[in-house]
C-alpha cells in the first residue's frame, strides 16, 4: 500500500485515522519506498544509533583536537564541570549539551558521525535523545522508534523547505535538528503526534533567522556551540509541548516561514564564511592563520 | 521527492564536512573504479574552495582514502596519508588557482602499476553528492547516484546497440544514457546509469561483446 505524506497536517490526519504514532507511519513509508524488510531498515537505524553513541563516548573521554587545531576538548570540560554537581542550568541539561558538543568535536577531528540532518548539526539529535532516553530508562528500541519520528519531521522540513545552511542559514540546520529531536522526545515520552509537531514548530520558531557564519568556513565555530544551544532548544521545546502548550503558528506554516526567512538572508550569512562571526577581526585572523593568504 | 529516512538521518560519515570530506572521498573512490582499481601513483590538483580550504576539512586525506578504496565513513580515512605511504602509493597534491566549473573541484591523474594513465575530473556538489565531469580530457557527466557503467569504446556503428541489447537481456532498465567522443570514429565513452543493480558478470559480458569495446568499469550506486 502506498504511504505518502507531504505536510505535517497530512501526517497528523494519517496518525489519527489509523490511531498510530508518527514513527509507525514513517517506518511503514520506508518499507514501501525501499521495498526492504522492516527488520533490515530497523537494523540499519540501529547501526546509525551505534555510531552516534560511539561519537558521544569518544568526545567525552578522548583528547579531541580538530584538524585545523581550532576546536576540541570543550565537551570534556563541560562533562567534568557538570559531574562535580553544581551547574546553573541543571545537571541533566548540561549532560545532554556535553554529549551534543562531543559529537561535533569528533566531527571536526575527522571522526565518524551520522549526519542528522547535516554534519554541522549532527550533535543535537544524539545529544538530546540518547541522554533523555537514559534518564527515563528507555530501551534502544524506544530510541530507534524516536529516530523514525525525528526523520519524519526532518523529511517534512527537507521536502518543504531546506536543511542546508547554504540555502537557509543555521536556522535550517540546527533548527531542523532541534525540531527533529524535540518531536522524537515528545513521542518517546508518550506525547501525541500533535504535541510532537508542536514541539518541532516551537524549536524552529525559537531560532528563526539564525545565520550560518562559520569561522574560516569550517564546521567548527560557532557550530559546536550552536549544537549546544540547539540541544537546549530541543529539550525545552519538548517540555513545553508535553506540558500541553501548543504552537500558535502550526508546524507547516513555521516551516514555510523558515524557508522564506532563509531565502531573504544575504549570501554572506549562508555558509560562505564571509559574514557574521567569520568577518569579525578575530574571525579573519583565524582564517588567515589556518589557510594563509590563498 | 521520495527522501529515505536515511537521507535524513545519515549518511554515516567521517567529518567534518559532507561536501569537503565525504564528497571528496566519493570522488576518489569513483576515480579508483575508473582506473580499474589499479592506482600506483596519483596527482590531485585542487581547484576553488577545495584549493583554499582543504587543510581544515581534511579534503586531502579524504581524496586519498577514496583512491585507496575507502568509503566516506571509514574510520581509517583520517590516517590515509600514513596508510598510503606504508602501502607504497605515491601521491601528490597540487594547488591551482584556475577557475573551476564548480567551487569544489579536483583533477585526479592516476598512473596504474603497468603505466596506464587515467585522468578524472569531478566536483563535490553538496551534501556528499558528486558529479564526474571529465574523463581522459573528454567532457562527460554522471553522479554515481545510480549503478553506472562507464564503457570506453571505438566510435563505430552498432556498438551502442550491442550494449543496450545486453542490458535488456539482463532485464536492467537504463535510467540515463549518454555517449561522448573525441572525434568521429575515434575513442569514445558510453555512460549508462541504471535503475537495477548491475551484476559483475554483466561487466565481463559487455567486454566480450566486440573488439570495439576497450574498457568497462562498474561504479556501484553511492
Amino acid at each position: 500500500m502506498s504511504i505518502s505524506f507531504t505536510s505535517g497536517s497530512e501526517l497528523l490526519s494519517m496518525c489519527s485515522k489509523s490511531n498510530v504514532k508518527i514513527f509507525e507511519i514513517m517506518l511503514a513509508r520506508e518499507v514501501y519506498l525501499s521495498q526492504k524488510s522492516k527488520d533490515s531498515i530497523i537494523s540499519e537505524m540501529q547501526e546509525n544509533l551505534s555510531v552516534m553513541k560511539r561519537a558521544i563516548e569518544r568526545g567525552l573521554t578522548e583528547d579531541i583536537r580538530s584538524v585545523s587545531g581550532l576546536t576540541g576538548g570543550d565537551a570534556k570540560k563541560l562533562r567534568y564541570y557538570h559531574e562535580k554537581g553544581q551547574t546553573v542550568a541543571g545537571q541533566e541539561l548540561n549532560k545532554a549539551v556535553a554529549a551534543a558538543m562531543a559529537v561535533l568535536e569528533v566531527n571536526g577531528a575527522m571522526g565518524q558521525i551520522v549526519a542528522a540532518p547535516t554534519a554541522g548539526s549532527s550533535g543535537i539529535l544524539p545529544g538530546a535523545i540518547i541522554t533523555t532516553a537514559e534518564r527515563f530508562g528507555k530501551t534502544d528500541e524506544d530510541v530507534i522508534n524516536a529516530l523514525f519520528t525525528a526523520s519524519a519531521v526532518g523529511y517534512l522540513i527537507t521536502n518543504n523547505a531546506t536543511v542546508a545552511g547554504a540555502e537557509g542559514g543555521c536556522q535550517a540546520e540546527t533548527g531542523a535538528a532541534a525540531a527533529m529531536a524535540a518531536s522524537a522526545i515528545v513521542e518517546m515520552l508518550g506525547g501525541t503526534p500533535a504535541q510532537a509537531l508542536d514541539a518541532a514548530a516551537i524549536s524552529i520558531k525559537n531560532i528563526l533567522g539564525l545565520v550560518c557564519d562559520p569561522i574560516a568556513g569550517l564546521v567548527e565555530a560557532p557550530c559546536i556551540k550552536r549544537n549546544a544551544i540547539g540541544t537546549t532548544n530541543a529539550l525545552i521545546s519538548a517540555d513545553l509541548a508535553l506540558a500541553g502548550i501548543t504552537s500558535i503558528i502550526p508546524f507547516d506554516e513555521v516551516v514555510e516561514a523558515m524557508l522564506k526567512v532563509g531565502k531573504s538572508l544575504p549570501c554572506e550569512l549562508r555558509e560562505t564564511g564571509t559574514g557574521g562571526l567569520a568577518e569579525t577581526p578575530t574571525g579573519r585572523q583565524i582564517r588567515e592563520r589556518i589557510f594563509g593568504d590563498i | 521527492m521520495d527522501y529515505s529516512v536515511f537521507d535524513i538521518i545519515g549518511p554515516r560519515m567521517v567529518g567534518p564536512s559532507s561536501s569537503h570530506t565525504a564528497g571528496a572521498a566519493r570522488l576518489g573512490k569513483v576515480a579508483r573504479r575508473i582506473s580499474g582499481n589499479d592506482v600506483a601513483q596519483v596527482t590531485f590538483t585542487l581547484y576553488g574552495s577545495f584549493a583554499k580550504t582543504y587543510k581544515g576539512h581534511g579534503t586531502d586525506r579524504a581524496l586519498l582514502a577514496g583512491i585507496m578504496g575507502m568509503e566516506p565513513d571509514d574510520p581509517n580515512l583520517s590516517s590515509s596519508l600514513e596508510l598510503a605511504r606504508s602501502a607504497g602509493l605515491v601521491y601528490e597534491f597540487v594547488i591551482s588557482d584556475a577557475e573551476p566549473p564548480h567551487p569544489n573541484t579536483v583533477k585526479m591523474m592516476i598512473t596504474g602499476s603497468g603505466g596506464k594513465k587515467t585522468e578524472v575530473v569531478g566536483s563535490s556538489i553538496g551534501g556528499g553528492n558528486i558529479k564526474v565531469v571529465q574523463l581522459n580530457g573528454l567532457a562527460i557527466e554522471f553522479t554515481g547516484e545510480y549503478p553506472t557503467l562507464v564503457i570506453r569504446h571505438l566510435d563505430r556503428p552498432g556498438v551502442i546497440g550491442d550494449v543496450t541489447g545486453l542490458m535488456g537481456q539482463f532485464n536492467i532498465n537504463i535510467a540515463f544514457m549518454r555517449v561522448f567522443r573525441h572525434s568521429k570514429g575515434q575513442d569514445a565513452f558510453m555512460i549508462l546509469e541504471t535503475d537495477n543493480v548491475i551484476p559483475k558478470k554483466v561487466v565481463s559480458q559487455v567486454r566480450a561483446l566486440s573488439d570495439e569495446i576497450k574498457d568497462v568499469y562498474l561504479i556501484e550506486a553511492m
